[in-house]
This record gives structure tokens, sequence and C-alpha cells, in this order.
């Protein structure tokens, strides 16, 4: 009987069958058990009715990536085991409807062994004991189907109930017994099957089991609303669109923090409210996704030419117009860089994974706010979407930074209001090229904005020189903040120093990357990570002295063109020779980025295409 | 929901208009219906007492765009047609401060046609002031979504062939609770219109007719101030609702059939064809606000606002107790 200690496993269906819903209690109990858990979630721009999947790896490690073999594929419909039997490893299991999936039709490896699970009969008999019609228990198809699959990676039943306790609370508290009823038929059936308890790829028992309740089972965007909340955001706009609302949706729920979630008619709408009230000294932000984001560019340069403080998360998906609305791409970096006309500073962070997506969510507040600039966030959709098992965020090193607020001068007298009416030179010329900013209701310091160019009291302007001064000034900013923000914000080097080959990325493939340096040192390789993180100001200095120091460089994005490597080669003139892109929607795995790196190292390959995954 | 009084920040000793008056010269044609509405707009400040540090001006793009640099309180130039979210924006995170809009029709009406909508939906507190002169002023004279089918102003190279909308009546439709006209140079009655405009609790719209002298030769000021035939008598191009027998103020908001009633009539009003000019207000109603009702969704807003609600210790340090929105992922 075997063992393993990483596994991955997959659950599809239809949309709005349940499909996240068995993933979610699959991945729970997998937490609950000790294991560490990645999911990436794929699914169509649709309602109901298109083919959805959740591929989850466990391990008895952290995890960071999926890899795109299957040990166990869980289905309860005919639609997920046609599409991915054949990706099912040798020796791994196919749990499956006897009623609508016939194993001889699948295209698949014939070592599989095949788990066939009656789900109509199992719920019949739980309608009849616990006389509820059997129409009522159809959604406990979904907890049979995860019940199957623990019991044959040899997860005992405890923990599913503690799983469904805990995803079951308050008010849905009742839906534990009826579920874990079901969850128990699924036990019975599987070990009813000869030679269950000699699949291949059964877990390894957790030894090292994390405390109960000290890790989170998250995703990127509720990572960084969570991030945003911490920051003291009070107010966030919206306009509807995926990825980006899931966030929004969340922090609307957070009623607690007095957050106020603004659904505006339209993406415009949400940029400019968004400035309105991050000038009135609410710290704001707004979320969107590409095209929205396209639609938001008047809007950031009004905030970059008036030095106003708002926060834009910008979830990315695959491009350009509607493009692949619910896939992933790191596609908006050039855009983000440039977005809106004329040059004005705007601090640009990409979040690399939960942690960074909490750590930016709070920052970005306070760079915004110290340097008086938009500050746009990217996070990939495939961070946004992933579920992953975290130690809870550390929070004792983080600080507030409102930048630099002025209240009423001496000089005013409330008993005189003419001492409140003297104008304010709140665009005042200064080396660091931040300028003192007051709040509207201040007494004595009212002054003007304005997107023309202005003095530094805000009246437009178009004279030559002072155009000169406020182009400079706001400019100046941007050195500042590359001196100010800690180098650990900007970029890392992950893994030995000296390496055969740096591999250069950003976002969303840092976890996959860094999952990859393992495997490749298991197959020879040394490798190491340069993960950047801040793109505006680019950290270029240090990027051009690490990739000079390689012995070979070579760069992985998610997206057409390797935008990243446009931007160093412009940033340092350096240019990386290896460029591995996918561009088909679908996450990177950590099996494609070790093959990846094995042919540049081995074929000298100066392009490489990725393109697994449905 | 109960609807509250309006309480506006005022000071003990009133400021002059003069003293509201800004350092920067007016860079209007001579003869532009703009000068009236700013200096309304200094006058209904200083009348209503309000405290000038606390009064948050906020323009479109276009001649009237230039308006909030030269009302000496905190004034915001912002994007053509994005005037309503950024005072929106601004009133929703800090509801101590009196919000003022203004800009153009084409401004409001044009390109800003989908905020002017949706921001009656909402009922946030603030005073909307749109300068309507039915033409695009800055750019040489093309037409505005007010000015009416086949007319020709002077700097038009055809006949208009597109049809005027009616901003009252798209008021009274999309939710505003007050919406009245007024007229630039009538200093009188604009004043007090917009004094009663920033003394209505909710989203106000004040159409305000102007000319422009240098574009729109069909309706220049002489066209205002003549006489018009009516029933075979002379009367004056313009005169006041509040000389007729109509009355557009909604007394009892939950009687929701009279309310819809008066809504009717209201728009009616709005649309009578005459060739005189009817100022006044044509739709008043007292209604929670959309910080009224944020309050009575989000608990922890009661009595307070987002932008006092403290997130930090004097030494900066976050005080933000995640517990509540860490328990759903704990395992």
């Amino acid at each position: 009987m075997g063992v393993i200690t990483d596994t991955s496993w997959m659950i599809g269906g239809p949309q709005g069958s349940g499909v996240d819903s068995s993933a979610t209690l699959f991945a729970r109990s997998m937490a609950v058990a000790g294991y560490w858990v990645y999911g990436k979630r794929e699914y169509h721009s649709n309602i109901k009715g298109a083919h959805s999947y959740f591929h989850l790896r466990v391990k008895t490690t952290p995890v960071r990536s999926h890899i795109d073999p299957i040990h166990l594929l869980s289905t309860f419909e005919d639609s997920t085991a046609e599409i991915h039997a054949h990706e099912i490893l040798a020796g791994g299991a196919l749990i499956y409807d006897p009623s609508v999936t016939k194993p001889e039709t699948l295209e698949m490896d014939a070592s599989v062994k095949l788990f066939p699970i009656e789900f109509e009969a199992i719920i019949r008999d739980l309608a009849e004991e616990l006389g509820k019609p059997a129409a009522k228990l159809a959604i406990v198809k979904n907890t049979i189907a995860v019940a199957a699959s623990l019991a044959l990676y040899g997860v005992g039943l405890d923990v599913l109930e503690e799983a469904l306790k805990g995803l079951f609370r308050g008010k849905k508290a009742g839906l534990v017994a009826v579920n874990l009823a079901a969850g128990k038929k699924a036990y019975q059936v599987i070990q009813s099957v000869e030679g269950w308890d000699t699949f291949a790829y059964r877990l390894a028992p957790q030894t090292n089991k994390p405390e109960p309740n000290s890790r989170l089972l998250m995703n990127g965007a509720a990572a960084c609303g969570i991030g945003k909340l911490k920051a003291g955001c009070r107010f966030q706009t919206y306009y509807s669109i995926t990825p980006a609302v899931d966030e929004c949706i969340w922090l609307e729920q957070q009623t607690e923090y007095g957050i106020v979630v603004y659904q505006a008619e339209d993406e415009i709408s949400s940029i400019n409210m968004a400035n309105g009230a991050a000038y009135t000294g609410a710290r704001t932000s707004t979320a969107t996704s590409g095209p929205g984001f396209c639609l938001k560019a008047e809007g950031i340069g009004w905030a970059g030419m008036n030095e106003v403080p708002t926060v834009i998360t910008n979830y990315q998906r695959g491009g350009p117009s509607t493009g692949l609305p619910t896939r992933n791409e790191q596609g908006d970096l050039l855009f983000a860089l440039n977005i809106g006309h004329g040059d004005f500073p705007r601090i640009v962070v990409a979040s690399g994974d939960m942690e960074e997506c909490f750590e930016d969510g709070f920052n970005a507040f306070n760079f915004a706010e110290r340097y008086q600039t938009p500050t746009i966030l990217l996070i990939d959709k495939a961070l946004a979407n992933s579920t992953q098992t975290i130690p809870k965020f550390p929070e004792k090193h983080l600080r507030i930074d409102r930048g630099q607020i002025v209240g009423a001068p001496e000089s005013f007298n409330p008993e005189d209001p003419a001492t409140g009416l003297p104008k304010f030179n709140r665009f005042k010329v200064t080396e660091s090229g931040i300028s003192p900013r007051s709040l509207p209701g201040t007494p004595g310091r009212i002054h003007f904005l304005t997107g023309d160019e202005h003095t530094e009291y805000g009246v437009i302007t178009e004279k030559p020189e002072i155009r000169i001064a406020m182009m400079d000034k706001r400019d100046r900013k941007l050195a500042t903040a590359a001196r100010e923000i800690p180098q650990d914000l900007q970029f890392k080097l992950y893994g030995p120093e000296q390496a055969d080959i740096t591999i250069v990325g950003w976002g969303s493939t840092k976890g996959i990357i860094i999952d990859a340096l393992d495997e490749l040192k298991n197959q020879g390789v040394t490798a190491n990570y340069l993960h950047i993180r801040l793109m505006s100001p680019f950290p270029a200095e240090k990027v051009a002295e690490i990739l000079t120091n390689a012995k070979k460089t070579m760069i992985i994005e998610s997206n057409f063109s390797n935008q990243l490597a446009k931007v160093i080669k412009m940033e340092t003139g350096i240019t990386i020779p290896h460029h591995v892109a996918k561009y088909t929607g679908r996450p990177i795995s950590q099996c494609e980025a070790v093959s990846a790196v094995q042919e540049v190292l081995t074929k000298n390959s100066r392009k490489v295409m990725l393109s697994c995954g449905h | 929901m109960v609807t509250k009084q309006q309480v506006l920040p005022t000071l003990d000793t009133k400021v002059k208009p003069f003293q509201l008056k800004s350092e920067k010269p007016i860079d209007w044609c001579p003869g532009c219906g703009d000068f009236g509405i700013v200096n309304a707009i200094q006058q209904a400040v200083s009348e209503l007492g309000l405290v000038p540090w606390k009064v948050n001006f906020f323009t479109g793009i276009g001649c009237s765009g230039k308006s909030s640099q030269y009302l000496q309180a905190y004034g915001v130039h912002t994007l053509h047609g994005r005037v309503l979210p950024y005072a929106l924006g601004s009133k929703i995170v800090n509801p101590d401060n009196v919000v003022l809009a203004a800009g153009g029709d084409g401004d409001g009406y044009g390109i800003g046609g989908g905020h002017f909508l949706h921001a009656g939906r909402r009922n946030v507190d603030i005073t909307y002031i749109v300068f309507n002169n039915e033409v695009y002023g800055l750019t040489k004279g093309q037409a505005s979504p007010t000015l009416e089918v086949g007319m020709q102003p002077k700097s038009l190279a055809l006949p208009h062939i597109s049809q005027s909308i009616n901003p009252l009546a798209l008021a009274i439709a999309a939710g505003y609770t007050f919406v009245a006209r007024s007229y630039s140079f009538d200093a009188k009655h604009l004043k007090q219109t917009i004094m009663a405009a920033i003394e209505h609790r909710g989203i106000s719209l004040v159409d305000v007719h102007q000319p422009c002298p240098t574009y729109n030769d069909l309706h220049p000021k002489e066209y205002y101030s003549e006489k018009v035939m009516e029933n075979g008598t002379e009367m004056p191009r313009v005169y006041y609702l509040d000389d007729t027998d109509y009355n557009g103020v909604v007394t009892d908001s939950t009687d929701a059939e009279a309310v819809n009633a008066k809504k009717i009539e209201a728009i009616e009003r709005a649309y009578k064809r005459e060739e005189r000019i009817a100022l006044g207000v044509y739709w008043k109603i007292d209604m929670p606000t959309y910080e009224d009702r944020l309050q009575s969704v989000i608990p922890a807003l009661q009595g307070t606002s987002p932008i006092t609600i403290p997130f930090h210790d004097e030494d900066m340090i976050p005080t933000t107790d995640l517990s509540y929105a860490y328990s759903e992922f704990e395992v």
C-alpha cells in the first residue's frame, strides 16, 4: 500500500451545480486534518451549465501551486470524467456515477481504479431515513463526492464532521447532520469496493499538525480586502466586473468596520467618486478588472495631477477587450505603468501571493497618502480566485502612515471667521516633491484643486516656468518613494544566491516558481527566483545588478508579449534572452514551470509557450 | 425611516460676499450669464452664514467649470462630466461639509448624463447647479443637449436635428428631491433658489437659464427680458411659479399614491408648452438621504461617519481588530 505526501484532486461539473461548495468542503476537511492546501478554480463566463472545475493540491508541507496530473478525480455527473479522465495518473482513481458515466468509453489509463457511487440511491435511502423528499437533498451529492474522496485518501469521518461544522455555522448549523449522514454512506460505499484500501495514493498522515484555527483558508481577493480593512479603508467604490467583484462583495459584508462599499453606475463614476472621497480625507479605494481599468484612465490622471491618494486594485484577467473574462492573465502591466495621458507619478505594486495581497492591500494606502499619488495594485485572477492554507498574517509590524496632513494654522481665531479664509499653498514646491495637504473643512487652509496645470495655491495657470516647477515637483515624489520604500517590498531573490539559472517573474507565478525551485533541485538544477513586486518606481539599479551577476537568465510570465521583460529592458537596458509565456488564461502549473526551465537549459530555447489545462 | 432636519454648519458672524471672492481674476466673456450665478452662490453662502471652509465646491469642465476657482472655499475643478461622482464621494465620507456642485448643460446632461440620472436614485445631500445656455461655449458653441431641434445659433453650421432633453422632468423622474429653475440675471430669485436648495436635505437640482453672449445669439439677455403675447396680453417672458396656483412641494412623503400623483403633475408642469419661462420650485419632497440609509444598514456608522471612525492610535499602530473578518477563514 503506497502513501504519498503530495496529491492532486479534482472535482468538476456544470456551473451552478455546487462544484465550489464541494471544493470548499474538501479543502476545509484537508485543512482540519492538518494538511496544507492550494486550490485553483476554473470557470466560464456563464451562470449555469458550462463546465467548471476546482483543482486542489494537498501536501503535508506548505504548498503554493498546482500540478497538472490528477491522483483522484471525483465526479457526480458525466462531463467532468469525459473532459478530465485522461489526466488521471496511472494507479489513480475515478469516483463516478455509473448511471451517467461509462468508464469503458473514457480515454483513460487502464490502471485507474474505478469507484462507482450510486448517488441517487444514497439520496433515496437518506430521504427515506430522514422522512424528507429526495429532491430537497439533491445538493448532498457534493458532500458524497467529497466524503468518498476523503475515504480513499484515508482521512477519517471525524475530520469531515469538523469541517462541516466549520462550514455550516449559525443559522445553517442544521445542515451538518444531514451532510454528515450522507458522508457516512459514501464512506460505506467506498469501503465496500474491493481493494479500496490499497489505493496507491493514500495520503501519509499529517504528523506535523498545525494548531487548530492557527491558519487561514482563503483566496487572494479576501486577503487583499483584509489588508484594506486593517489599513482603515472606509470607502470602496466599484462597478460589477469579474473578478474584481469578489473583493467588493466580501468587503461589503464587513459591516462591523463601518466601511462603505458603493456600487457606482459605471467604472468612470467609481474612480471619480473614489477621487472625491480620497481628497476629502477618507482612506479610499476602487477595484476593477481590465475593461473597467481602461475606463478609469482619465480619473487616475486627475488623481496624479491633483496629488490625491486614491488606491486602485486591478484584478487582471485575460484581455484585450472582454477577452477571457474569467481566466487568468498578467496582461495589464504595461498599461498600469502608462495608464492616463501625459506624465504623472504613480505607484504600481504587483502582489505575488496571499501574504503579499494582504500586505500590499495595507501598504497601498500608506504609499498613496505618503506620496500623495494614485497607487495601483495588480492582482492576477489566479491569485484572486485561488484558495490556500496560510498562517495568519503577521500584523505587529504594521504602521499607519497618513503622510503630511496639516490642521488649522495658529493664526486661526474661531471668533474671527476672516482668519479662516486665507489661502493655503497646497501644492508647495518642495525638495521631496511632497507638499503638506489639508482636508476640506480645515480653517485657514483653503485651496483649489484642478486638473489644469496650477500654481502652488491650485489656481489654473499656463505659465511655462510654473509648468516646469510643478511637473518636476510631482515627478520628484517617485524618487522619494524609490528611496524610502523598504527593499523587501520592492523585490526579493529566492533560492541560492549563485545558481545555474536565474528565473525572473512577478505576480501569481511567484508560488509556482518557488515550488518549482525545489523540484528542479531534485532534478539536479540549481535555480533561483527574482520576484519583482514594485513596478513603479522600478528598482532598476538592484535588478540590473542581480541580472548582470546571474549566470543565465530567463523570465516566466502569464501573458503574450512578456511585458515584464520589456519593462526590465526599458528600465535597465538588459535583455533577458529566454522567454516563457502562457496566455491560454489557465495558470501555469509547477510541472510546466519545471519543464520550461529544463527546456531553456537543455535546448537553449528563446521562447517557450505553455498551454496545459482545460 | 424618519426624515431628519437639515443642520448646516454656520457662523455667528456671517462672512460678507466680497470675502468669498477668490484672488483669481474671472476670465469669462463680458455679458456672460456665469457672472450672475457665481455672484448668487457667493451671496447664498454668505446669507446662510455657512462656514466657508466647510463649503466644498465641485465643478465640471467648461466655462462654468472655472467657478470653483472664484469662490473662497475648498474648490475642486474635476473632469468633464464627472462633477457629481466627485461631489457624492466627498459628501458620503464626510457629511459635515456642505457640498455644492456646478457645471454646464453639456457637462451635466451630455457627457455626464449617466451620473446625472443615477445621482437622483441616491439622494445624497448635495446641491447641483447647472449653467444652462444650450451650447458648449468653451469649444466655440456646439449644440448642448438642451438645444431644441431645428434651432441654429450662429455657431452651428447646420440647423440642430437632435431633440432636446427636459432636465427638470428627467430629474424628477430620476429621484431628485428638489428640482428648481432659475435665471442667471434674476439675482434675487437665483440667490433665494440656491439658498433653498442648500437648505433642502437631499439632492437638489437648480437648472439656471443663462445667455451665452458669444455663441448663442438666439437667446441673449434681451430674449429673457422681452415681453411675449399670452392670451392676447403682453406678458414678461420670465415669471414665477410662486405667482401661479402651482405648488410642487410634497407635504406627506409617506403617502405613496399622493406622491406619485404629485410627481406626474410636476413632470407635466415641466413639459408645459409656452413662450414664457417659469422660474421656481417644480418639485420638492423630504425623503431619507443616502447617508441615512447607509446608517440603517451599517450600524457601525450610526452617529459617526466614514471619515471619523478611528483606525490607528497615537503611535500610528493600526487599531482595527481583524478577528471578525478572520472568523470565516480560520482552520
